[in-house]
């Protein structure tokens, strides 16, 4: 039996989830990622080397892992429930959970090479100047490395948008709530509903494609 | 091949490194003993582990191979050509989709076994529920459930909950599972408050969850298995469904839960 819902409600929630996964990822990993690149602390790599795991690890190892610090009986999980008066779990907050911490590493990684690109010297001669760390940080530093930043940033999204092991482990498949195009896809898969499921694939490569033409555009323009 | 020869070599590192990967590919496919794929439900888990290694005691030359998930997802890949050569299916309706597919040899087709659907909680749950209807408290936030669509027991679940005109009030909580194994799981773990599965699952999990009430559904649930058309050995698949008929495999069957056929 084919039933083609044109139903544009998983593409919403995977945007959804894919923008805020990749903003909260951004926000952690853009300070830790100047850290490591510019200090010289005891331990720096081994850091460096677990923050970097969700990248390597199988998605069903990082989800299981969330599952039981996110769950009921998890800390976090916890933690969420007496602050939220809901669960975490199965919920679209918890799959933007999930996806920001697939898509960490992504934005950790590029962001440390930028920064490792930037002349020192064009630092030690603002500070040499006057300015505040904070101020040769935000004028100097971050205006050299925006563009690898950004080029993390833009893979972390792809990757956000694309996640779909730790994201059903944590959230669940539930349609209208946290049913993203990749959970929706396998569940149109697993029913024999290959109509529906190629809408969906049609629908994700479309915004993906459109997703790459920008990006291209926004990496082509000129420095600041 | 004479020129890449390096001198004081035995041979091309590369002619070497190929031919081994070729006799490490070819080499399994030698040594393999006969092997028998059965697909089965999800339910089935625990006792067709233990009916297969009996299988494998009665008749040593063959090797089972066990592959679980929703009976909708099995036939599923046996339709885009999985290599099973028996299915085990927990309702009627998937096996009968499977016969008008012409996936299955209805001339093997027998029942084997049968289930019962019941409202389960977890076994550290305190919330006191005591039948259907105190599914409908407010306390009660999150049913796990298995999907329709694919799973034989989310289909009777809604059946049960459709006759008791509950459906509708019960839909907004439902969490949606792939598999029994699944539900059993978010109820051992505490992450739903009530979940539909079969019996027989609630024996496997032991005191990690605790049966409130049975579902009444309108005809028993009938565990049908099967050959598959496409297999290479029907003649071997028939002889497992044969031993799953015969006595001593229906006493690991009631062993498990599960009701004579």
């Amino acid at each position: 039996m084919i039933v083609v819902d044109v139903d544009l409600t998983p593409l919403w929630l995977t945007l959804k989830v894919a923008s805020l996964a990749t903003l909260l990822a951004f926000s952690a990993s853009v300070g830790i990622a100047f850290l490591l690149a510019r200090s010289r602390f005891w331990g720096k790599e081994w850091l460096d080397a677990v923050l970097t795991l969700p990248l390597v690890l199988p998605p069903t190892v990082l989800g299981y892992y969330l599952i039981v610090v996110v769950g009921r009986r998890g800390w976090i999980g916890q933690w969420w429930e007496g602050v939220f008066g809901f669960p975490l779990m199965f919920t679209w907050q918890g799959a933007v959970l999930a996806a920001a911490v697939v898509s960490f590493p992504l934005i950790l990684k590029s962001a440390r090479a930028a920064y490792e690109g930037v002349e020192p010297n064009y630092e030690k001669a603002a500070q040499t100047l006057g300015q505040t760390e904070l101020a040769v940080f935000l004028r100097i530093t971050l205006p050299l490395a925006w563009r690898g930043i950004l080029a993390g940033t833009l893979l972390a999204f792809a990757r956000a948008m694309g996640e779909f092991g730790a994201t059903l482990m944590v959230a669940g498949n539930l349609p209208g709530k946290t049913q993203t195009l990749s959970l929706a896809v396998y569940d149109a898969v697993q029913a024999g509903n290959d109509g529906q499921a190629t809408l969906l694939v049609l629908m994700t490569s479309v915004t993906c494609v459109i997703i790459l033409v920008l990006s291209a555009k926004l990496l082509k323009t000129k420095p600041l | 091949m004479k020129a890449l020869r390096h001198s004081g070599q035995r041979g091309n590192p590369l002619t070497v490194l190929l031919l081994t990967m070729m006799a490490w590919l070819a080499g399994p496919a030698a040594a393999a003993a006969q092997e028998l794929i059965v697909s089965a439900a999800a339910s089935l888990t625990s006792a067709f582990k233990a009916i297969g290694a009996a299988y494998e005691t009665a008749h040593p030359e063959v090797k089972v191979i066990l592959n679980f998930a929703a009976s909708g997802a099995l036939l599923q890949q046996i339709e885009r050509g999985a290599p099973a050569d028996v299915f085990a299916s927990a309702d009627a309706a998937t096996m009968d989709q499977g016969q008008a597919g012409g996936l299955i040899d209805p001339a093997t087709r027998r029942d084997f076994a049968t289930n019962r659907l019941v409202v389960a909680v977890p076994g550290t749950s305190s919330r006191g529920l005591q039948g259907l209807a105190d599914l409908s408290r407010d306390e009660i936030k999150r049913i796990a459930i298995g999907n329709p669509a694919f799973m034989p027991a989310g289909r009777y679940a809604r059946e049960a909950l459709v006759v008791a005109g509950l459906w509708a009030n019960l839909e907004p909580k439902f969490i949606y599972a792939n598999t029994v194994l699944q539900i059993v799981d978010y109820l051992a773990r505490g992450e739903v408050d009530a979940g539909f599965v079969f019996i027989t699952d609630t024996a496997a999990a032991g005191d990690k969850t605790r049966v409130i009430t049975e579902l009444t559904i309108q005809a028993p649930i009938r565990y049908p298995i099967a050959v598959v058309a496409a297999s290479r050995q029907p003649a071997l698949a028939g002889g497992f469904v044969a031993f799953v008929l015969s006595a001593a495999v229906q006493d690991i069957l009631t062993g498990h839960g599960f009701g004579k056929p």
